[in-house]
């Protein structure tokens, strides 16, 4: 094979294909991604709308395959095949690319997410400036869809969905500075912005920055949550998607192919912004205790986890196999459903394979945070009624922030009070 | 403490959410569902298509009034009433519907029909799957609407299959 292939997979590489300058490792990387968060995008739907059924005592989609399973990709190809409509009036050079500015700035961020210590596509020294800056750049693809639709609702609702970015922008910031501060107690001394480098920084201090200077790190990590969620425009901060008020908000006049353009980037900023709270406070790609619970019996107990995970999913398969209506006009159904779970049967019997085992493990524990992120996403729209403008903005500008900026001064003063306990120690030994 | 009230109130708000997740559903599965109306149930009083009644003798209670068609609002029912003879006893009264149509193109399920005849013979039924590509197939006969007969109707004919032989209706059923 070219030495442009095989290089990059010599034992003794232990950074990213971005960092080694292996373009086409890179490339794979991008590829994989790319795939991967659209598959995460599809069964995210499906998951959403059959949650947040049941959570309303609905049953959801039942119709299209056993319990709805086909669902997105029988959405997806309605969308496909509908017409794509450019309003008259429109400026329809702004209007076609407001949908890929959302879309290339929702996946862009995924260029540094770490899902595991070398399973990134690059690492970069600026990493997290980088994310919250392109992820940022989001709110012009709003405003842009909004202003060129020609059309009153887009226009009211991306004037919502860019005031209430901006303003939930500067109070995540200021978390993301306080959860910054903190890598930089590292023992070495100095801290990052790298993603790679803040996850590695909480294995070094023994610690998930979520429980450091408790509950400062805590507290962070709140605001960050409040405002991710703000930052995506989901419930309970959907107001520029308010069905009640404005129709759709920005996207109301788009159809087909590029509304679900619109969707993608959305679901896709869910998963990146959960990522980044992921990593800035929840350990990263680490498993639970990494340096408690050490020794080669933990390491294989906390390996087995992927499997089980897949033996787990296989098992629901064949419960609802079983309790698949026995009338003959559900049998190709349940037959496809019993080979569903033989699938994941099968997944489960290759993670068990020792090197697939150790080598999936950063990436299977980052992607159970997402998935618990996912949920919560989904679990908030289930419980909580949509705020008004001004209560928005208030949470925004009057209590987050001065939160966020009072969390900042108490993390500068417990890190120089750490730092200077450290350096009293120090002397004393000396 | 308003903040760790707040909070409380959030938990539980979210807690009931997570609950209700694992709760058996309120909706029906109606085209999946199981038994023969495939997961639809019915409140009692649901007002479906018509069925037109009989007595206890299978006789239809129907006496071709026009009650019904003067009641109703969107003017959808259709009569044509025949005498009934000594040979063809359709109903109990004098007269019959020869013919009984309603449109359910234009019938709005009002019950008025039902509030309006003076012997029971019109009454909603639960039949609801009444869409159709043709619109003339809309049009419901008297046929297509009234009731079976008793079960212990023409249980008899058996033994009096004389009489059958010779004319007598052994199941004075038309339609089903």
């Amino acid at each position: 094979m070219p030495g442009f292939i095989t290089n990059y997979l010599d034992k003794n590489v232990h950074v990213t294909p971005g960092q080694y300058g292996s373009p086409f490792w890179a490339l794979v990387y991008i590829l994989l991604v790319f795939g991967g968060v659209s598959l995460a995008v599809v069964c995210m739907n499906w998951l959403e709308r059959k949650i947040l059924a049941h959570m309303q005592v609905r049953l959801g989609p039942m119709r299209v395959g056993p319990h709805g399973l086909l669902q997105p990709i029988a959405d997806a190809i309605k969308l496909i095949l509908k017409e794509d409509i450019v309003p008259e009036g429109a400026d329809s050079f702004v209007f076609l690319l407001a949908p890929l500015i959302i879309l290339v700035a929702g996946f862009s961020v995924y260029c540094v997410i770490p899902f595991g210590p070398t399973h990134a596509i690059t690492d970069m020294n600026i990493g997290i400036l980088f994310m919250l800056g392109v992820s940022s750049l989001g709110v012009l693809g709003i405003v842009m869809a909004g202003w060129a639709s020609n059309s009153h609702y887009p226009l009211i609702g991306a004037l919502r969905s860019s005031a209430q970015m901006v303003s939930y922008e500067v109070a995540m910031g200021l978390a993301v500075i306080s959860a910054v501060l903190m890598t930089s107690l590292n023992p070495a001394g100095t801290g990052t912005l790298s993603m790679i480098g803040i996850v590695q920084a909480q294995y070094a201090q023994h610690t998930w920055f979520i429980f450091k200077f408790f509950p400062l790190g805590f507290i962070a990590f709140f605001i960050f949550a409040v405002a991710m969620v703000a930052e995506t425009n989901r419930a309970p901060f959907d107001l520029p998607e308010a069905e009640s008020e404005l129709t759709a908000g920005f996207h109301t006049e788009y159809s087909g192919l590029r509304w679900s353009l619109f969707m993608l980037g959305e679901y896709a900023a869910m998963i990146s912004v959960s990522s980044i709270a992921i990593t800035l406070w929840l350990g990263g790609w680490m498993r639970p205790f990494p340096n408690l619970l050490q020794g080669p019996t933990w390491d294989l107990a906390f390996s087995l986890f992927p499997a089980l995970t897949f033996f787990g999913l296989a098992a629901m398969t064949f419960y609802s196999t079983m309790r698949m209506p026995k009338h003959p006009y559900f049998r190709i159904q349940t037959i496809g459903l019993g080979a569903f779970g033989g699938v994941f049967v099968l997944i489960a019997l290759i993670l068990l394979i020792p090197r697939v085992r150790d080598g999936v493990q950063d990436v299977y524990w980052f992607v159970a945070k997402i998935a618990v992120f996912l949920y919560l996403y989904i679990w908030y729209r289930g419980t909580f009624p949509r705020y008004r403008f001004d209560q928005l903005m208030r949470v925004g500008w009057k209590v987050l922030l001065p939160l966020g900026i009072g969390v900042l001064m108490a993390t500068g003063i417990m890190g120089l009070r750490t730092e200077i306990w450290d350096f009293v120690h120090r002397l004393v030994h000396i | 403490m308003p903040v760790l009230k707040n909070i409380k109130a959030i938990a539980k708000g979210m807690s009931i959410t997570f609950m209700e997740m694992f709760q058996p559903t309120q909706v029906e599965n109606y085209p999946d569902g199981p038994g023969p109306l495939r997961g639809a149930r019915f409140e009692e009083r649901y007002r479906g298509m018509h069925v037109l009644q009989r007595d206890e003798n299978g006789l239809e209670k129907c006496v071709a009034c026009f009650l019904c068609a003067a009641a109703c609002p969107s003017n959808c029912i259709y009569i044509e009433a025949a005498e009934n003879t000594e040979t063809n006893r359709v109903s109990g009264a004098e007269r019959y519907a020869k013919v009984y149509n309603i449109d359910y193109n234009r019938c709005i399920f009002c019950g008025y029909c039902v509030e309006a005849c003076p012997t029971d013979a019109i009454t909603h039924g639960h039949g609801f799957e009444l869409a159709s590509f043709n619109a003339s197939n809309l049009i419901y006969r008297k046929e297509q609407m009234l009731a079976a007969a008793p079960a212990h109707m023409g249980a008899n004919a058996v033994f009096n299959s004389a009489d059958v032989a010779g004319g007598a209706p052994a199941l004075p059923v038309q339609g089903s």
